[in-house]
């Protein structure tokens, strides 16, 4: 690591520090992109370093995000009775309780869908390709319409978190809400990059340019498989924690497992920066999360529409995402050495 | 949980007899299906939601005072062509790509669907009434409505028709030899290109069909496609690509798997039990493929 990259990195975290006193009014918008990046650079795990492309980290997500309200509202006072009164409060947090709480449930939220990858991944991940994109794709929905299904969390009304409780309002909310997920984004960055210098990167690399060899030379794969994907749940949990109680309000099928929207966006982020690098899925992310801020309000009720043809169109016309693009014009940033005769010459064979 | 299922023997024979009908649907839609995958090479994630377009086709009808039957002759005429604007759109520049770009992008067209249907024709759960009446068995205790056995006829009707045309006619026979090789087909002097914007087109229009029929046994929402999609894709995967009879089988089956569920589980499970029906499945065939060595392709 060079003296300009630590340059950049206490620039963004300090950025990261004062951003919400800088930007008061986007404080919950912040927060979304923090969580978004997470989701974004732990898909980027899978679907980009190890190429298993992954509708169902929304699977770990949706999990954290009942896993952690569940919790704090649990460890306190009877679930069922909470979920069935619904909006109107029976019970009511005090502010120790509910931090307890919420340092609990995050625990289990990241804890548990570890556990889950880690079970299921043996059985999930032996599938190849367009296999393992269907069965994860039918997994997240499967989830979604059978947590839809339970009582104790809500079933079909919802299940609302514990509000925030009543010390400094609105702003407070703001606040620890951010501090919260910015903290849970440079955990995973810091995680991701450490994990990018071993050889655990290499090796996920050669699974994703071809398992077969990779496991003639002596690699277990299958065991290095497992553990991307519990480092992603582990990720994703939290993230799904920290998202449940700042959107106030779960719901199976829209807010938790909800493949239309999350479970789009995380591929999609981790694809338009560019998948298979370390910033890619980062500035992916925050690309995306400022054209969809931005231009939401310009298709109001037209925002799956434009939804769609993004997708398309990205995926067309841009498969390789701004990295990628980057990559190609400036090799020599990126640490590759090039012929320039060899260079001339690729272009002319194009 | 509920087994009066099994104490009461005509709940099970309604059970199976509404799935047999229901799975001779699927089934239709899941040629279509493995017709383009074996083909084109792609999953089309929006298969249910042109589907579900074909179902508002035969509604529209309907609502317009024509009695919806015909919308089986209509729909599919005009979901070729709607399949035909996608190829031409979008799909001929995944075609030859990673699987996963095609996954993705079907899956952008599906969303889009999804919304424009929605905005097209309201959010609302809506069936066309053919007002074909009922058929009772067994002294009135298994009711049969006769919508379903008309449209379990009329998709094996369609499927017979499709059949022939592949072994018979001159485009069929090209499609066929595309399957085979590409390659090989295009040095023969076959139309690829065009054989693969008619092998989607006959796709949509097969969706067109089996939609019109969903549309009068059942009822149809815009946002009920991606079920059609992962059914049909699970009944491929059973059959394999390009066994005929496998895939009415494996159809049919998956129709009184869901006819038991509903029963048993409840109705509200009833879709997630299709989507963990889906994972177990494929888990199940790559533990027998990897006792082998091998593993899905």
């Amino acid at each position: 690591m060079n003296k300009n990259s630590w340059i950049l990195y206490i620039g963004i975290l300090v950025f990261g520090l004062f951003a919400p006193f800088i930007f008061p009014a986007f404080k919950v918008q912040l927060s979304i992109l923090c969580v978004l990046i997470v989701l974004a650079t732990t898909w980027n795990i899978q679907g980009g370093e190890m190429g298993y492309n992954t509708f169902g980290n929304i699977l770990f997500y949706g999990l954290g995000m009942y896993l952690c309200a569940s919790v704090q509202v649990g460890m306190f006072f009877p679930l069922a009775e909470w979920t069935e009164s619904g909006g109107e409060k029976t019970f009511v947090h005090t502010p120790s309780q509910f931090f307890q709480g919420m340092a609990a449930g995050l625990v289990v939220a990241a804890v548990v869908p570890t556990i889950v990858a880690g079970l299921i991944g043996y059985a999930i991940l032996g599938l190849r390709g367009h296999y393992f994109a269907i069965c994860t794709l039918g997994l997240g929905v499967a989830a979604g319409e059978i947590s839809g299904g339970i009582e104790i969390i809500g079933a079909g009304q919802g299940f609302t978190t514990p509000p925030f409780p009543n010390i400094g309002g609105l702003e407070a909310r703001g606040e620890f809400f951010y501090f919260l997920s910015f903290g849970a984004l440079v955990l995973t960055f810091i995680a991701v990059r450490a994990i990018y210098t071993t050889r655990f990167r290499l090796i996920l690399n050669a699974i994703r340019d071809n398992e077969d060899k990779a496991e003639a030379m002596g690699i277990e794969t299958m065991k290095y498989k497992i553990t991307g994907w519990m480092i992603s749940a582990f990720f994703c949990g939290l993230a799904g924690g920290i998202m449940g109680g700042l959107v106030g309000y779960i719901d199976s099928t829209d807010v938790a497992f909800d493949g239309r929207e999350m479970g789009v966006f995380m591929v999609l982020m981790a694809i338009l920066g560019g998948k298979g690098t370390l910033w890619g899925p980062i500035i992916g992310a925050t690309l995306f999360h400022f054209f969809k801020e931005g231009f939401w309000t310009f298709f109001l009720g037209w925002q799956y529409v434009a939804l769609g043809v993004l997708i398309v169109v990205i995926v067309i016309y841009f498969p390789e995402g701004l990295m990628g693009w980057l990559r190609e014009k400036y090799p020599e940033r990126f640490g590759e050495v090039v012929d320039e005769a060899d260079r001339k010459a690729q272009v002319e064979l194009k | 949980m509920d087994f009066l299922v099994f104490q009461y023997p005509m709940i099970t024979i309604q059970a199976c007899l509404d799935g047999l009908l229901l799975g001779i649907l699927f089934a239709l839609i899941a040629y279509g299906m493995a017709l383009q995958w074996g083909v084109m090479n792609i999953i089309n994630i929006a298969q249910g939601d042109l589907v579900i377009l074909g179902g508002y086709i035969a509604y529209f009808m309907y609502l317009y005072g024509i009695h919806p039957a015909w919308g089986v002759i209509v729909s599919p005429i005009i979901m070729y062509f709607v399949g035909i604007a996608i190829y031409k759109l979008v799909i001929n520049k995944v075609v030859d790509r990673d699987l996963f770009i095609s996954i993705l992008a079907t899956f952008g067209i599906s969303i889009l669907f999804m919304q424009l249907m929605n905005f097209a024709f309201g959010a609302d759960v809506v069936l066309a009434n053919s007002g074909y009446g009922t058929t009772m068995l067994f002294d009135n205790n298994v009711v049969l409505p006769n919508s379903k056995i008309f449209s379990a006829f009329i998709s094996i009707v369609f499927a017979i028709c499709l059949v022939v045309y592949m072994k018979r006619s001159k485009l069929g026979r090209a499609i066929r030899a595309t399957a085979q090789n590409a390659r090989a087909a295009k040095i023969l002097g076959v139309d690829t290109e065009k054989v693969y914007a008619a092998t989607f087109g006959i796709n949509a229009a097969l969706c067109g069909v089996a939609g019109a029929l969903i549309s009068i046994t059942f009822t149809i929402h815009p946002y009920m496609g991606l079920p059609y999609t992962i059914r049909s894709f699970m009944i491929v995967i059973v059959a394999g690509l390009g066994n005929l009879p496998g895939v009415a089988m494996s159809g049919m089956g998956l129709g009184i798997f869901e006819e038991f569920a509903d029963y048993i589980l409840g109705t509200e499970f009833r879709i997630g039990s299709v989507f963990l029906l889906l994972v177990l499945i494929l888990v199940y065939r790559r533990f027998k493929l990897s006792r082998k060595r091998e593993y899905l392709k």
